[in-house]
């Protein structure tokens, strides 16, 4: 592909299969405590 | 669903629903947007009239084009919202507190939505018994969770300190009775934050919310005490001596920004002048009519400072200096998984605020809220149907995030805001929402912009 790069992401159709352990951390709790997002927040598992 | 946007010479593609990030040249960025509606024919067409481009050029684009397709990364179709209907009413477990062990501020911040700390009522210091309850009903309610988390807040949770440590104390002792890992936070005003505080903190807090508004004259606008004195010129030194003991453990120095100061990068450069790597800027929480509130005519300062924010971050990490800002961080392939996408921050779930005497909220922002009281930790969540409507709060429960390319980035907002906004947590706070997308869009610029890639066709530009 000459004019397109792909950037490398989690596939998120993938971790409908093997997320939702509920291991990470509550979005707010780390730093922001008035308008969260969930962006910002990493696996608990893939990111070990 | 895609979104292209343009950030300083690149040109970006984000495929929403697969979560795909292309960076393309001027050409594919027309075609693929013109590809999701029109046929392959007049896409051709119009970008050889455009772009002068050769016919087989623009065909092999398109057959580009169609191989990201076909391999899901452009064009996904949203296969989620099933997900979204009433996943989390299934199995609701708790696996975060919020514990106001104050409602007293020694500071008397006219902006604080939690009213200098009170929370519109009395002030009230926890005791040691039901912060120690607390983590039973936490740990009683967890379920199947391993990693627990523990926010010790106030108000100024330093005032009552050492019912934090007794609390600490009780809770390792019972994360290794029911196998469970308990991360403590806590986040500070810093006017008590002394070597004793540090030491214990850097031992036993994974996380520390420092909270500083940057400049001299921005952070004392606010920040003072109750004869009026402003708190930088006592906080900062302790701030400082405090990052210097915290090693590589985690901290962030968390900003508000008001109307006052949307040009807030300058307070953004402060913070970094007095040591601080770790930052967060927020703006402010407060009544729309407040003189100190971010109005829709300050957006397009607002949206200018997110940017100039991106090339600072660029510009530092080009320099060896790098800085983190909470917002830009992305974790692009370790990021969160498509149900933590759709459902957010778990607030009235399985994140839930304790006030000083028990009661259970569903988090900090609604404390004091009485038609939002849950329950209590002796009771447990009384409030099923209040739970059941934050359960079912989600990215796809809003109308108007239907079409929003960065709903699963946001999950739909913030509860709060949304409520304090429209009066519904299922409402949206539309401001909040522009403030979001343009973060985002920065954000992932400034992780291209780091990545070491080149975007096709820069070279030419």
């Amino acid at each position: 592909m000459t004019r397109i790069v792909t950037v490398e992401t989690r596939d998120l159709e993938k971790s409908a299969k093997e997320g939702g352990c509920g291991e990470c951390q509550t979005s707010c709790q780390s730093a922001c405590k008035t308008s969260c997002g969930v962006a910002n927040q990493p696996c608990e598992q893939l990111s070990k | 669903m895609i979104h292209c946007y343009q950030f300083d010479g690149l040109n970006i593609v984000l495929d929403c629903y697969s979560g795909s990030i292309h960076m393309v040249d001027k050409v594919a960025y027309d075609m693929i947007q013109w590809y999701e509606t029109e046929p392959a024919e007049e896409v051709i067409e119009k970008a050889i009239a455009k772009h002068g481009i050769t016919r087989d050029d623009a065909q092999e684009c398109i057959a580009d084009i169609d191989d990201l397709k076909t391999a899901g990364k452009l064009y996904a179709p949203d296969k989620y919202e099933h997900l979204a209907k009433d996943f989390r009413k299934k199995n609701i477990k708790i696996k975060a507190l919020c514990l106001h062990v104050a409602h007293t501020c020694n500071l008397n911040c006219s902006y604080c939505f939690a009213s200098q700390g009170k929370y519109h009522g009395e002030r009230a210091i926890m005791s040691y018994e039901v912060g120690k309850r607390a983590i039973d009903f936490l740990i009683e309610n967890s379920g199947f969770h391993k990693n627990l988390d523990i926010d010790f807040f106030g108000g100024e949770p330093l005032m009552n300190w050492d019912v934090c440590k007794q609390l600490v104390a009780y809770g390792r002792e019972q994360e290794k009775i029911h196998n469970k890992n308990i991360r403590f936070t806590l986040t500070t005003n810093g006017v008590l934050l002394d070597d004793e505080v540090t030491e214990f903190a850097n031992k036993e807090m994974h996380n520390v919310v420092l909270s500083l508004d940057g400049r001299k004259e921005v952070n004392d606008r606010f920040r003072v005490d109750y004869a009026g004195n402003g708190s930088y010129d006592r906080i900062v030194p302790n701030f400082q001596k405090f990052v210097a003991k915290r090693g590589n453990l985690s901290y962030y120095m968390r900003g508000t920004f008001t109307h006052y100061n949307i040009d807030f990068v300058n307070d953004i450069k402060q913070m970094l002048d007095l040591g601080f790597n770790e930052l967060s800027m927020e703006p402010v929480v407060t009544d729309p009519s407040s003189p100190s509130a971010i109005t829709k005519e300050d957006l397009p300062v607002v949206f200018e400072q997110y940017e100039e924010l991106a090339r600072l971050m660029v510009e530092r990490y080009n320099e060896g200096r790098p800085f983190t800002f909470y917002h830009y961080m992305l974790d692009l392939t370790c990021g969160p998984c498509i149900y933590k996408r759709i459902a957010g921050c778990g607030s009235g779930t399985e994140y839930l605020a304790v006030t000083p005497w028990g009661d259970l909220y569903p988090c900090h922002q609604f404390v004091g809220d009485e038609a939002y009281k849950m329950g209590s930790i002796y009771d447990g969540v009384q409030n099923l149907e209040l739970r059941d409507k934050f359960a079912s709060c989600n990215a796809y429960s809003r109308p108007e995030c239907k079409d929003c390319w960065a709903k699963l980035y946001c999950s739909g907002g913030c509860a709060a805001n949304s409520y304090h906004a429209s009066g519904d947590i299922n409402g949206i706070y539309e401001m909040g929402c522009d403030i979001f997308r343009k973060r985002i869009e920065c954000a992932i610029a400034v992780k291209l912009l780091t990545s070491g890639l080149e975007q096709p066709g820069q070279k030419e530009e």
